[in-house]
């Protein structure tokens, strides 16, 4: 399995044509305390860079990004009334959508974890 | 950019900073949710040094021709909240008087109207003596339901001050005034010291293991779960007391500048009204979403934010007068998002340790 990084700072782990998707313990670090997940719909087609879904922290309200086009196949339905397991578990548990990868291509120009750590260090 | 005496403290704690009214401020520690429970549940700490103070020296008629509050029936020891108006009513900003003795004040503003409340009251204020005390001052909030242990255990300070009372103690040898006021709605106190002890005082507060520090984060959503106003979102210099829902705080009795515009804007009607609401979900109602009511859009949001106490949406805002609001309230951001409300009263939290 394998993990990529976009520069929006979502992750999506892919295994064939398998993904689920989430974003960086940088990006919550960034946040702040998560108070609400504006889930996407389960079904839904998804096309890469497009908004997915929103999620709010006490400070301000943040778009997500699709970080491949597929299809949304689960949505982690805990987050709803525990946002915060975002903040606790970023990379994990506090995962947003599972996928089915429609176009294996998009995967391509995404950035892997040793990439992503150097990104996240040149904005520091 | 100012900084406060207590800058240096806050990066050793790792805080994020940023620029609030001329001052770069800590917005938080730890987290603020976690702040915000510390106040709420146990005791947190505040660097509130950005805050304005004035000294005046006087008669008291002088100061009540002024503000908005009544000064000269204000007993020494204690002290008072209202307004300095400007020449069209609205509020110039909102400020606290403390009565030290017979002709003796202190006057508490917002850090970033300061410049002007001076210029302001020194035009008012033809006979006295005006200080700004402001650059020796500090100020350092601990509020919470435990802070009254706190200050006996770590500061050996047997308090037993009632809400709006003050005292002055020795501190690290040092006058320091100590007020049982606050704007989070608990059990709390208010330290005004000479700023050559903040940092002591501020790590003598943090070394009691109940005491947490906490930014402007989470004191913005514990003065909004209380329903207080903020200085330049929910008041300002177009908006009156009275539209503000604050005219308990002017006293009518007497004269005081900009009482002639209030009174003629009054019988003409407010142009617009103060409004509370709960909003349903976890998703946080914000600034300058629009509020609508029967598809119409009647007014706007000036402060919101989700509510950890209360696990919803709280904000306040503004519609306009004569508005018929029958049933629930949407508010929207004029896009995706739309939130179903009610109005309600303030405060949005009942239950706390405020009157303790």
């Amino acid at each position: 399995m394998d993990i990529y990084y976009t520069k929006d700072h979502e992750w999506v782990r892919v295994e064939g044509r398998s993904g689920i998707m989430g974003i960086s313990a940088y990006a919550v670090k960034q946040l702040g305390d998560i108070t609400y997940v504006e889930l996407p719909e389960t079904g839904k087609e998804i096309t890469k860079g497009d908004v997915v879904c929103t999620v709010e922290s006490v400070k301000a309200a943040s778009d997500i990004y699709a970080p491949v086009t597929a299809k949304i196949t689960e949505v982690n339905s805990a987050l709803e009334n525990a946002p915060e397991k975002m903040n606790e578990s970023p990379e994990e548990e506090g995962w947003i959508a599972k996928l089915e990868i429609s176009d294996p291509d998009s995967v391509n120009g995404l950035m892997t974890g040793e990439k992503y750590d150097e990104f996240v260090k040149s904005l520091e | 950019m100012k900084l406060t005496p207590l800058y240096g403290e806050h990066k050793k704690l790792g805080a994020k900073l940023a620029p609030f009214g001329g001052w770069y401020m800590p917005i938080s520690y730890e987290g603020i949710l976690a702040e915000h429970r510390a106040a709420r549940e146990s005791a947190a700490v505040f660097d509130i040094c950005h805050m304005g103070e004035f000294m005046f020296r006087g008669e008291s008629q002088e100061l009540d021709s002024a503000v908005t509050q009544d000064v000269s029936g204000l007993a020494p020891g204690k002290s008072r909240y209202g307004f300095l108006l400007n020449d069209k009513g609205g509020i110039t900003d909102d400020l606290i008087i403390f009565r030290f003795d017979e002709k003796e004040f202190m006057i508490v503003v917002n850090a970033a109207t300061s410049g002007n409340d001076y210029e302001a009251l020194k035009k008012l204020l033809r006979k006295g003596d005006l200080s700004d005390i402001s650059a020796e001052t500090a100020k350092i909030d601990l509020q919470g339901p435990l802070s009254r242990d706190v200050l006996k255990e770590a500061l050996e300070l047997d308090i037993g001050l009632k809400y709006f009372n003050f005292a002055h103690f020795d501190i690290f040898g040092e006058k320091a005034l100590v007020s049982r006021t606050g704007y989070t709605g608990e059990l709390g106190y208010e330290i005004f010291i000479n700023s050559s002890k903040a940092v002591d005082l501020w790590n003598k507060l943090l070394s009691d293991g109940r005491v947490k520090p906490a930014g402007l984060g989470a004191r913005d959503i514990l003065r909004l779960e209380m329903g207080y106003s903020l200085y330049g979102h929910d008041i300002d210099g177009e908006t009156t007391p009275d539209e503000a829902g604050l005219d308990m705080f002017v006293d009518y009795e007497k004269e005081f500048a900009g009482k002639k515009a209030l009174l003629a804007r009054k019988a003409a009607g407010a142009g617009k009204k103060k409004i509370a609401f709960k909003s349903e979900g976890r998703r946080s109602p914000r600034a300058h979403y629009r509020i609508l009511s029967g598809g119409k859009d009647i007014g706007e949001v000036t402060s919101g934010v989700f509510s950890p106490s209360l696990s919803c949406g709280i904000g306040l805002g503004f519609i306009k007068a004569g508005s018929q609001v029958a049933g629930d309230i949407i508010i929207s951001d004029g896009g995706r998002v739309k939130l179903k409300a009610g109005i309600t009263e303030t405060p949005f939290l009942k239950e706390t340790t405020l009157r303790n």
